[in-house]
């Protein structure tokens, strides 16, 4: 073993890499590694958050659904019910309105058959005065006889 | 190649010499011929090859770690980026596990310890007679390839270490505690020095051993690499006999220069721990 200047020239190469390796390349290097793990660690926290609420978001639809066909069956309920209401409804209303086209035809009718019954007796009458006439063989004052026919038509 | 020397003795030891540059005995400067002249040079002369390979592997390795700290994106690394970023999770890990205070310093000390020894390990693997022989070819009369088998290098690691953990002894508990880290345990204290002597044994055994460690290794798995490269100069079963010791040795090396790298560096946390730690 034969020591010289060696040394010396060693120590100080030796502490100048040092120096250099903590200045210039441990720390950019370990700054890195921390940021990406930093980084997974943020990923993983966000994936598990998504997970999460993917799960809420799911539960969340199936009782959106749940609900949506509740009210579809209540909606179709209701609408059945109105729809048997209103048919109720029609039925009501037209069988009033037949009642009362029926009122109205009655009454027509029996207003004709009046009618014809007068216009029978007008001619009734004046068959019977034409026939009476005839009858007479003379001219008969209709003034005179008013009162007469009158008390005819009455009694037809 | 072995057979260009007089003897493997000479082969050996032309091979385990640096390339020490400095003021010969007669005052002339120049490269020094033999390990005698390296001796007489004294302690202002200078391995010329230790200092090139462990700056050049030094700055190979910052340069690729500082291009990954540029280009580093927080989102997904590729290649190099990748390969650092491995490198770096690996000695953060082991720092928080080894050393439980806050110190910025520590893990850029640790990841720099780590990557150099490491390097400069694995400039062993690389063939004895390669660099040395084509040196000599260029006109270098000596080159010792593995910086970590020259223990001025392993040395001036371990010192500037061992300066710091003296330097953080002293910050995290004060002059007067330090002192009674080391004199008043761990008997009572009117032996102090019989403590002082122990603990300063303990202290200064830290940068030797750290520093002897690694030499040791490297000195010696060197040394057998040359011993298996010394076959080579025989008959060609003696050197297809080598060449597969070089290759099983290698492989086996591989494992040394990662573990011998790791060990320099746990030790390196550990030491720093132990002089951030208040104890008693």
């Amino acid at each position: 073993m034969n020591f010289n200047a060696t040394l010396i020239g060693q120590s100080v190469t030796f502490i100048f890499f040092v120096w250099f390796c903590m200045k210039f390349v441990w720390p950019p290097i370990m700054n890195a590694l921390e940021t990406r793990k930093k980084q997974i660690a943020d990923g993983l926290a966000a994936g598990d958050r998504g997970k999460h609420e993917l799960e809420l978001a799911a539960k969340k639809a199936a009782d959106k659904l749940r609900e949506a066909k509740a009210q579809a069956g209540e909606v179709i309920a209701q609408a059945d019910k109105r729809a048997a209401q209103i048919i109720e409804e029609a039925k009501m209303a037209a069988k009033e309105e037949g009642d009362r086209q029926l009122a109205a035809a009655q009454a027509n009718i029996a207003q004709e058959t009046n009618r014809a019954r007068e216009s029978l007796r007008d001619q009734v009458a004046a068959l019977a005065v034409a026939g009476a006439e005839k009858i007479l063989r003379r001219e008969v004052n209709a003034q005179t006889h008013a009162e007469l026919l009158g008390q005819l038509k009455a009694e037809l | 190649m072995a057979s260009e020397y007089h003897s493997s003795g000479e082969y050996i030891k032309h091979h385990l010499q640096n390339l020490t540059y400095g003021q010969h005995v007669d005052g002339t400067w120049g490269f020094a011929h033999g390990a005698e002249e390296a001796k007489a040079m004294g302690f202002w002369a200078i391995n010329v090859d230790s200092m090139l390979f462990s700056i050049g592997l030094g700055v190979l390795f910052l340069f690729f770690f500082r291009m990954a700290a540029k280009r580093a994106t927080v989102g997904v690394p590729a290649g190099l980026q990748n390969f650092v970023e491995w490198v770096i999770e690996f000695i953060d890990s082991t720092v928080r596990g080894s050393f439980s205070h806050r110190n910025a310093l520590v893990a850029p000390l640790a990841l720099t310890v780590f990557m150099w020894v490491f390097l400069m390990n694995m400039m062993d693997l690389i063939p004895v007679d390669w660099l040395p022989y084509a040196a000599s070819m260029a006109g270098v009369p000596y080159l010792k390839v593995v910086p970590s088998t020259d223990p001025n290098v392993t040395f001036g690691m371990s010192l500037s270490i061992f300066v710091l953990v003296l330097y953080y002894s002293v910050k995290m508990k004060g002059a007067g505690g330090f002192f009674s880290e080391l004199a008043f345990q761990p008997f009572p204290k009117f032996l102090f020095p019989v403590n002082l002597l122990l603990e300063g044994v303990g202290l200064i055994a830290k940068p030797i051993s750290l520093a002897l460690r690694l030499f040791g290794n490297m000195y010696a798995g060197e040394m057998i690499f040359i011993l298996i490269a010394l076959m080579f100069g025989g008959s060609w079963i003696l050197a297809l006999f080598g060449g597969v010791l070089q290759w099983a040795w290698a492989v086996f090396h591989i494992l040394i220069i990662t573990l011998q790298a790791f060990i320099f560096m746990t030790l390196t946390i550990v030491y720093l721990d132990m002089a951030h730690a208040e104890h008693h």
